[in-house]
């Protein structure tokens, strides 16, 4: 990591706690992100004159107290007195004497993901509150108007800031439900830049890192949540790939071909290493079995074959557990796999018999086009590569399912 | 913080107030009370009459317009309110979740605006 990269992940860090501390007496997001934004532009100026002060964080915080306690006087709001914020900052100011910084993002998180707060908007709120991500920056990762971007967040912190969104973590009785919501907006953060399969758009793709980062906040804060710890090691594993994922021209290399030699071992263990801490809660879920499914996808690494027999009870267990169509394809691949293609040409056929909504999938029509290609059926193989290219939209894709579909 | 538990009820729970279940619809919403007052949240509210028993008003050019029924007609009616004061949203939350109008109705949770003192 470069000394910029380094300088980068710094600030990062230390953004999202003092957001979180600024943030949470007031409840008020978008005036301790202004007085946060002013506290660094400060510290740009005065620390190369000055030197960098010994406790950066504390410099920073007092600075956005400061510019926070400023703007509350020129503004006298009718819901925030000046008291009431000063009297806050300084139960934060006590803390902060007393021990380390203490680190509130969690809670910062659960607000970001409250069930108040529209579902498309909780990833792109903690993306903002937590990792400091300009508006643009995340139209431009989720692919819409940054204008629109802009005054979507801006009312998802006034709904936090009016409604009196708590910046508390919840109870754990309230976790099943509060925490999931958690985690499913880290993940659509993973998903999105997992989901630019050419890696050609940097906003895109680096999102992956930072829902990464997100997963290692959640991991420490929260060492005692199974699925938190289950989502970490699902999203190590699968960046442990990103290498693997694109050959030298830039093209898609499907899971099954990819050069182990080119996954990240070092994640790869990490990944194993935080999915065992899971385990060991004893409390299974969602993201813990998805984890278990690329562990097993990456025991070829050793293996010289992925375990498809675990896998195949995985893929069941998740479809049972989520009741999740595409885990139920994904069974049948597996199954093709284990058993051979006629196996998991029948398993793939009674899953769009229980779940019809297959048939308008494309992954559905690649793998009956596949399966087809195999038992040696080659028209049925040419209609099924037509019907996945038509319900196809990224192009890289299409091209990999034409070059298939010619190859016949 | 201040917050407004708004119970909308369906026709069947504006019913059920004067029909054999009476005596269930009240004792729970006496209940609720008597919980709220317990844990100290409760600062007001008041039940409603059906709306059947609503006249709406509007001025419009000047001249007043008088009208039978509540302002809109929609499934579910304002059949009362409470107002708590509460830690914040998720305690609002747990204690509208409680209400008996939750089960069948809908429960809206609105903060008040606060006022200068």
């Amino acid at each position: 990591m470069s000394a910029s990269r380094l300088a980068e992940r710094v600030a990062r860090e230390s953004y999202g706690r003092l957001l979180a501390l600024l943030a949470a007496r007031t409840r008020d997001v978008a005036a301790a992100e202004d007085a946060l934004a002013e506290a660094f532009a400060a510290a740009l100026t005065a620390w190369p004159r000055a030197g960098a002060p010994d406790n950066p964080e504390a410099w920073l915080f007092a600075a956005a107290k400061r510019k926070l306690i400023d703007a509350a006087r020129r503004a006298q709001t009718a819901t925030q007195s000046e008291a009431e914020i000063v009297r806050g900052m300084e139960e934060i100011e006590e803390e902060m004497a007393a021990r380390d910084i203490p680190d509130r993002r969690l809670g910062l998180m659960f607000a970001c993901a409250h069930p108040a707060i529209e579902e498309s908007l909780r990833t792109p709120l903690m993306l903002q509150a937590v990792l400091g991500f300009s508006a643009e920056r995340i139209a431009a990762a989720f692919l819409v108007e940054p204008k629109a971007m802009g005054q979507r967040l801006v009312r998802a912190k006034k709904k936090i800031k009016e409604a009196g969104v708590g910046f508390d973590v919840p109870g754990p009785e309230a976790w099943p439900v509060r925490m999931s919501a958690v985690l499913d907006a880290v993940y659509a953060a993973f998903a999105s830049g997992w989901s630019d399969p050419m890696g050609g758009d940097p906003e895109r793709s680096g999102l992956t890192e930072e829902a990464i980062w997100l997963g290692r906040v959640l991991a420490s804060q929260a060492p005692q949540s199974a699925e938190g710890l289950g989502l970490l090691a699902l999203m190590l594993h699968l960046d442990a790939r990103r290498p693997a994922r694109r050959d030298d021209e830039g093209r898609f290399v499907p899971l099954d071909q990819q050069d182990v030699a080119l996954w990240r071992r070092e994640l790869i263990e990490e990944a194993e290493e935080t999915l065992r801490r899971a385990s060991r809660l004893g409390a299974p879920g969602r993201y813990q079995l998805e984890a278990a499914i690329q562990s097993a996808h990456a025991s070829r690494a050793w293996r010289g074959a992925p375990d498809w027999g675990a896998i195949v009870l995985l893929y069941q267990a998740l479809t049972e557990l989520t009741g999740s169509p595409v885990a139920l394809l994904n069974a049948a691949a597996a199954i093709a796999q284990r058993d051979g293609a006629e196996a998991g040409y029948d398993a793939a056929e009674a899953a769009s018999a229980r779940f019809p909504v297959l048939r308008d999938y494309q992954p559905y029509w690649a793998l009956l086009a596949d399966l087809c290609a195999k038992l040696g059926r080659k028209e049925a193989a040419r209609v099924a590569y037509d019907e996945a290219m038509a319900r196809e939209q990224d192009g890289a894709v299409v091209a990999f399912l034409k070059a298939r579909r010619d190859a016949l | 913080m201040k917050y407004a538990v708004l119970v909308y009820e369906t026709n069947d729970d504006f019913a059920a107030r004067e029909d054999a279940r009476a005596k269930d619809y009240w004792d729970g919403h006496g209940a609720y009370f008597g919980a709220l007052q317990a844990a100290g949240v409760f600062t007001g509210g008041a039940g409603l009459t059906p709306p059947r028993a609503a006249t709406t008003v509007r001025v419009r050019g000047g001249a007043r317009q008088v009208t039978d029924g509540p302002y809109a007609d929609i499934k579910e009616q304002l059949g009362g309110f409470y107002l708590i004061e509460v830690e914040n949203l998720d305690a609002a939350l747990a204690w509208a979740e409680k209400c008996p109008g939750a089960r069948t109705g809908s429960i809206e949770v609105r903060p008040l605006i606060e006022m200068n003192q």
